[in-house]
């Protein structure tokens, strides 16, 4: 394998994304819509970022993931909506 | 570069997608029974459903000299339904001999039900009835990994399953070590608004290794890119891998996995 610059391939992009994350929080703060779980949950995964462990990508999908371990009774709905709700228990 | 598209619903897909992936360098394509975007009213849905992948489309694939093969089940979707269900489960035998068929498959989990564990359970049973492969898929986003664990629990509840004939497909960061560690092959799916990038599929391969993985696209009728294994080999390249390295990945994986079924033969 040819060592790449991982930087000179990379950076750019993950500074797009970064900057998209900000915007986009900075977006649903002037409109005043803090109040979904979601919002919360992003903003809790953010942390993760912070660490200086290799493995950031693992913990932000554990956070936004439902770690219940039972069945549910029924599924009501088909769809996901990427952190899980907590007033469904 | 030749490959192999694992994981693609054709059916959704025009013909033109056919004549890109050929451009591409694909010699085959995997074709899991899947939810259509809404749910079938009856069993007669299904049948004709199963009739288009085993008869339709492998024609309309070897027009672009791509072999077509598929996995038949009822989606988990719509699976909450046990009575249709279960009507879709006992007409899949009729299919079973066609030429093209490699499996069971996509069989799994949605929203991680009891309903949905149920005829996941009875799926894996008509698959050892019939000694067919199996194809699974893990529910999207928050329930990926209860779900992942659920379906790895009920693979290994069963004592007739082999899991070097069960992949289990859409695995992330949190969920390939719960497969790949009780032996079970692992699909990385470029589907990057809810699966995974082609840079982070490649992160995975250096963390996990490139055993017993494959990369697929799961191109269906939502928005997903029908040549995004060829991109993720781009991007393998601009990352320093070699040749031999990707058709690795990208070709003889594939080839090693669907290989365990006699069915394929690949032109």
């Amino acid at each position: 394998m040819k060592e790449t610059n991982l930087i000179d391939h990379g950076f750019m992009d993950a500074r797009i994304k970064l900057i998209d994350v900000a915007a986009f929080l900075d977006r649903v703060e002037r409109h005043g819509q803090t109040d979904d779980y979601r919002y919360h949950a992003l903003k809790e995964a953010i942390n993760e970022l912070q660490s200086d462990e290799i493995g950031r990508v693992a913990k932000i999908l554990n956070r936004f993931s439902d770690h219940s371990t039972e069945p549910i009774d029924k599924a009501d709905i088909q769809g996901a909506f990427g952190a899980p709700n907590p007033n469904n228990k | 570069m030749r490959y192999i598209e694992p994981h693609a619903h054709m059916v959704s897909r025009t013909t033109a997608d056919y004549e890109s992936l050929a451009y591409a360098g694909c010699k085959a394509v995997n074709e899991p029974a899947f939810w259509a975007g809404f749910d079938r009213s009856s069993g007669d849905g299904f049948y004709d459903y199963f009739r288009q992948i085993t008869e339709y489309e492998p024609k309309r694939a070897a027009k672009f000299c791509i072999d077509h093969y598929c996995w038949l089940c009822i989606n988990p979707k719509e699976a909450e339904d046990v009575g249709l269900a279960r009507e879709v489960i006992s007409i899949i035998p009729d299919f079973i001999q066609c030429d093209n068929v490699l499996g069971i498959g996509e069989i799994g989990l949605n929203k991680n039900s009891k309903n949905e564990l149920l005829i996941l359970e009875e799926h894996i049973q008509l698959a050892v009835d019939h000694d067919q492969m199996i194809l699974v898929h893990t529910p999207h986003l928050e329930d990926k990994l209860k779900g992942t664990k659920l379906i790895v629990d009920a693979l290994n509840n069963h004592s007739k399953i082999d899991p070097s004939k069960v992949i289990i497909d859409h695995v992330e960061e949190h969920t390939a070590k719960i497969v790949l560690s009780n032996g079970y092959w692992a699909g990385m799916t470029l589907y990057p608004e809810s699966k995974v990038t082609p840079n982070r599929a490649i992160d995975m391969l250096e963390i996990f290794g490139n055993e017993n993985v494959w990369l697929n696209s799961a191109c269906d009728w939502g928005i997903s890119d029908p040549l995004s294994v060829p991109k993720a080999a781009l991007e393998m390249r601009r990352r320093g891998y070699d040749d031999e390295y990707i058709d690795d990945i990208v070709y003889k994986n594939p080839v090693k996995f669907m290989s365990q079924c006699d069915k394929f033969k690949l032109r």
